[in-house]
């Protein structure tokens, strides 16, 4: 008596569950799934439809992951209108990274993206040829695009026009070998270990870490005056 | 008179008094070893154990993990060392006062372990001189401390008659490769041709398929 009112009760869903796959086959025959629309993000149509000419081509990835493929001449100037446009509002620039297919195949920069209040992620790619790797820097829209658009010079080689600060992140500054991540990279670099322990002996850690450029850094400070007429306002 | 003819530390054989000497400035020393941790690794999580109530470096005297390089006798450097960090290692080991022993902990400090690649440094004893290697991966805190404990033999072993050949560092060797080109060569040298270099770069002719789409039909 006491299963047939829990069967009953608030836990029927856990029972159809439990019991197996004949009821849910028998679901599924009755109602069956309407033709899966892929779960497109909206931005997609948007981009083709603001920017016909320089959209590429867009692709969908393990169900649900929105990539769009865009002329590199023109990403900082798509990736400016998402950022800014009330309706697409991609705030959060998730990450900025490169793949190198090898195989003289062009060089892909990644631009994960996701919008905090429309809750969408959106994955921009630019190819960039092997002789022209080149793009323009999005740190004016999205600041914290500055130290992964270094790593992406530094392992990669490709260049940010427009960057306020292109040095090399992860790599010493004096590394001669290229970068490292690109695939005609030899695994164990290009000079011999002995030449590489001497230059890596021979740079100054000083030159990364120095003081100054901590300093230069200033914090940021709210103005006593603001503040005040913020608290009164708070107050009033 | 015998003093006067052998010195009081005794240039040539040992004397009476230097062997005495020895025996106590090398008790107080292998008994108050203060570690310089240069944790690097996971290795680090392990030497933090051995410094923990369970293992307890401190019956051995190392009492205090010295985090000032000026007050260390033995740097304990556990774990990977990529190239950028290597100036630091061997600044620190240059900022140590001498009497100083240097403990490699585990398989990436001691030959690069599995990273034999473009950032790592293969072994630090291509830049700086190593008394103990322990192996692992990383070693368990009794590995640690056996090696400190052979730090610890190692001293007994020691006489200050011959101080100067155990101890000399040439103050121009700052900052530089602890070994010669070819020795750095020796030591680091790749395990096999498979770690070598990688197949996609085309530098090396495998007949390893490096891309699927490069499968033939």
């Amino acid at each position: 008596m006491t299963a047939e009112t829990s069967s009953a009760g608030p836990f029927s869903g856990f029972d159809l569950v439990a019991s197996g796959p004949d009821i849910a086959r028998e679901s599924s025959t009755e109602a069956p799934a309407p033709d899966r629309v892929p779960p497109g993000n909206p931005s997609v149509t948007a981009l083709r439809e603001q920017f016909p000419d320089a959209v590429i081509r867009n692709e969908i990835h393990a169900g649900d992951e929105d990539v769009v493929y865009v002329a590199p001449g023109r990403a900082r100037e798509i990736l400016e209108w998402l950022h800014d446009d009330p309706d697409q509002h991609y705030d959060h620039l998730a990450d900025v990274t490169a793949v190198d297919h090898g195989g003289g195949r062009p060089l892909e920069v990644v631009y994960q993206l996701w919008s905090i209040p429309h809750r969408a992620a959106l994955r921009v790619k630019c190819e960039l040829p092997l002789d022209a790797l080149e793009i323009d820097s999005v740190t004016p829209v999205w600041a914290g695009a500055n130290w992964l658009e270094r790593e992406v010079y530094d392992l990669f080689g490709i260049t940010f026009a427009g960057h306020p600060d292109p040095r090399r992140i992860l790599m010493p500054e004096n590394y001669a070998e290229g970068h490292p991540l690109r695939k005609d990279f030899p695994l164990r670099g290009r000079f011999s270990r002995a030449e590489q322990t001497r230059r890596a002996l021979t740079q100054d850690p000083e030159d990364y870490y120095a003081p100054g450029e901590i300093a230069d850094r200033t914090p940021q400070v709210v103005e006593p005056a603001a503040a005040e007429a913020s608290e009164a306002e708070g107050a009033g | 008179m015998g003093l006067e003819k052998t010195g009081i530390l005794g240039a040539g054989s040992p004397a009476f008094l230097t062997t005495r000497l020895d025996f106590v400035v090398n008790w107080a020393r292998r008994n108050s070893l203060w570690p310089m941790p240069f944790g690097t690794a996971c290795c680090a999580i392990e030497m933090m154990a051995s410094a923990a109530s369970n293992f307890d470096l401190a019956r051995f005297g190392m009492e205090r993990m010295s985090f000032s390089p000026r007050q260390a006798d033995v740097l304990i450097c556990a774990g990977r060392v990529p190239y950028k960090l290597a100036p630091v290692l061997r600044r620190i080991w240059d900022q140590m006062m001498q009497p100083k022993w240097c403990v490699s902990m585990g398989a990436c400090a001691s030959s690069g372990g599995v990273f034999d690649a473009y950032s790592m440094v293969q072994g630090i004893d291509t830049i700086v001189p190593v008394d103990v290697y322990i192996p692992g991966c990383p070693p368990r805190p009794e590995g640690l401390i056996y090696g400190l404990m052979m730090v610890q033999e190692k001293i007994r072993g020691e006489s200050l008659a011959d101080h100067a050949e155990l101890r000399a560092e040439d103050p121009l060797a700052v900052g530089r490769p602890r070994a010669d080109d070819e020795e750095v060569a020796d030591l680091t040298g790749p395990f096999g041709n498979s770690t070598h270099q990688n197949r996609v770069s085309g530098l090396v002719e495998t007949d390893a398929i490096a891309r699927a789409e490069d499968r033939l039909p």
